[in-house]
């Protein structure tokens, strides 16, 4: 898989990512949340709004596969107010709305900035979908990729663009790894190979506090996003 | 076709090739998250297998593919985008299918906006920024890469059936070899409707936009309006 380098940013974003909107106002943050079925996408969604909603203001677009469940399910736990969460559909194909053609989710991005904004913050959860999957750098400035101790300790060494390139690798689901046997040393290991210098937090996002980590990651690359970095 | 009354494309670059990239597939415009009345028809039981799929595609191409081929032929030949978006309006009943192909227009809009930019595609976005009908941007866009009304007219009427063949392979798992045969059978009435397309488009440019067909398939019309109301399905429309 290729990767822009990041100092190539923002300039070759220009079509709908560029950094400053008409306005002169430096738009939000964009996030993507990507990873298997069920791994905890939507879980950490939740817990990153509860957690950073007084700080900052922020907006989910959701990529479900045939429902409306993710959108449905943050409506319910009403981690945010209505008009700051949309749901993009995808035909059948997860992957493709968020790589190969992102111009419905650039929409839905750009619709909630303009409804709900200004954002500080915009998160994309993709649909669940295989260990491939991963985001245009088009669509978002950074992204995260959610495994959990479940599927398989075997996991981050099989490696894929997904666990070796994403900006941060959340291992989450820790509280299990007794009941199905996996081993976390093991995976921080494997995952440490794959990703050379890349982050790495493991989480148990049904713990309080448990999604610490990755919000305090979310907060660093907000800073350096106000200051006009990427990293 | 080129009418006298309608202005010359901004420049024409020698451009068969862009044709191809603007029928692809893979164009990043947002039509691989919708069947064109699809998924709707085989959850009917109308669409079962490779017949019954060339049978549907067939029943759009000479309505809703005639329609949206005349329109992207006339917008390709510089008619008023405007004026042919609210032809398209007239000419779309269901509500339903209208935001669509709005929503489809504004996606393509930005596509082509990347890949061909032009002076008339941003007028245009500037004048529909909710999105104009996707049949007239596409025929924008080919206007803006340097293509013919005629090679508009086959990409809207290509992609009228080609969009349900690719729903259909994924809905019902059918053989994509045999989908594919079914566009291939079809090429022949394509040509055929690309020609009446063309035509229309050229009366229009000086009869005025009641000159374009308005072939509707009340049907899809109506599963549209069902579809849009499910709780639970695989594609956008
Ligand atoms: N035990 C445990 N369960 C978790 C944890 N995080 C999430 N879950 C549960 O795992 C299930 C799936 O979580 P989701 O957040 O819906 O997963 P997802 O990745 O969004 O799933 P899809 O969107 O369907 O791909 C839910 O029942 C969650 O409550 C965790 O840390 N520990
Ligand atoms: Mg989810």
């Amino acid at each position: 898989m290729h990767r822009d380098h990041p100092v190539t940013f923002p300039g070759r974003h220009t079509h709908g990512a560029q950094a400053v909107r008409p306005d002169g106002r430096r738009r939000a943050l964009r996030i993507g949340l990507g990873g298997p079925v069920g791994s905890g996408k939507t879980a950490t969604v939740a817990a990153l709004c509860r957690t950073l909603r007084d700080e900052v203001a922020i907006g989910v677009v959701t990529n479900d596969i045939y429902t409306r469940e993710d959108a449905d399910f943050l409506l319910r736990n009403a981690v945010l107010p209505a008009e700051r969460i949309t749901a993009v559909e995808t035909g059948a194909c997860p992957h493709t709305a968020i790589r190969d053609d992102i111009s419905a989710n650039l929409e839905a991005v750009e619709e909630l900035e303009e409804a709900a904004g200004p954002l500080d913050l915009v998160l994309v959860e993709s649909g669940g979908d295989n260990l491939t999957a991963t985001f245009s750098h088009g669509l978002v400035d950074a992204q995260v990729f959610v495994i959990d101790v479940a599927g398989g300790d075997d996991i981050p060494r099989k490696g894929g663009p997904g666990v070796t390139t994403a900006d941060l690798l959340v291992v989450n689901k820790t509280d299990l790894a007794p009941y199905v046997g996996s081993d976390l040393g093991l995976m921080a290991r494997d995952a440490k190979a794959q990703r050379g210098g890349l982050p790495v937090v493991f989480t148990a996002l049904t713990r309080p506090g448990g999604v610490g980590p990755v919000a305090d990651w979310v907060r660093g690359r907000l800073a350096a996003w106000r200051t006009g970095g990427t990293q | 076709m080129q009418q006298p009354s309608c202005p010359p494309p901004p420049s024409r670059p020698a451009a068969a090739a862009a044709l191809l990239v603007l029928a692809d597939g893979r164009f990043p415009a947002g039509g691989h998250a919708h069947s064109g009345g699809a998924e709707a028809a085989v959850r009917a039981g109308r669409i079962t297998g490779p017949d019954s799929l060339e049978d549907f595609c067939r029943g759009r191409l000479h309505t809703a593919g005639l329609v949206a081929a005349a329109l992207a032929a006339a917008a390709c030949a510089g008619l008023d985008p405007v004026e042919l978006d609210a032809a398209a309006d007239v000419r779309t009943p269901s509500p339903a299918l209208r935001a669509t192909a709005r929503r489809l227009g504004r996606q393509l809009m930005r596509a082509a906006r990347a890949v061909w930019p032009a002076p008339e595609l941003a007028a245009l976005a500037a004048a529909r920024p909710r999105g104009a009908h996707q049949p007239v941007v596409l025929g924008a866009a080919a206007r803006a890469a340097g293509l013919t009304p005629h090679d508009a007219a086959l990409a809207a009427g290509y992609e009228t059936v080609s969009g349900p063949a690719t729903a259909v392979v994924r809905l019902l798992g059918l053989d994509p070899f045999r989908a594919t045969a079914v566009l291939a059978r079809l090429g022949g009435e394509l040509d055929e409707v690309a020609g009446r397309a063309v035509a229309a488009a050229g009366r229009a440019a000086t009869g005025g936009t009641g000159e374009l067909p308005a072939a509707s398939a009340p049907l899809l019309e109506i599963t549209a309006e069902a579809h849009a109301a499910w709780p639970t399905r695989l594609f956008a429309s």
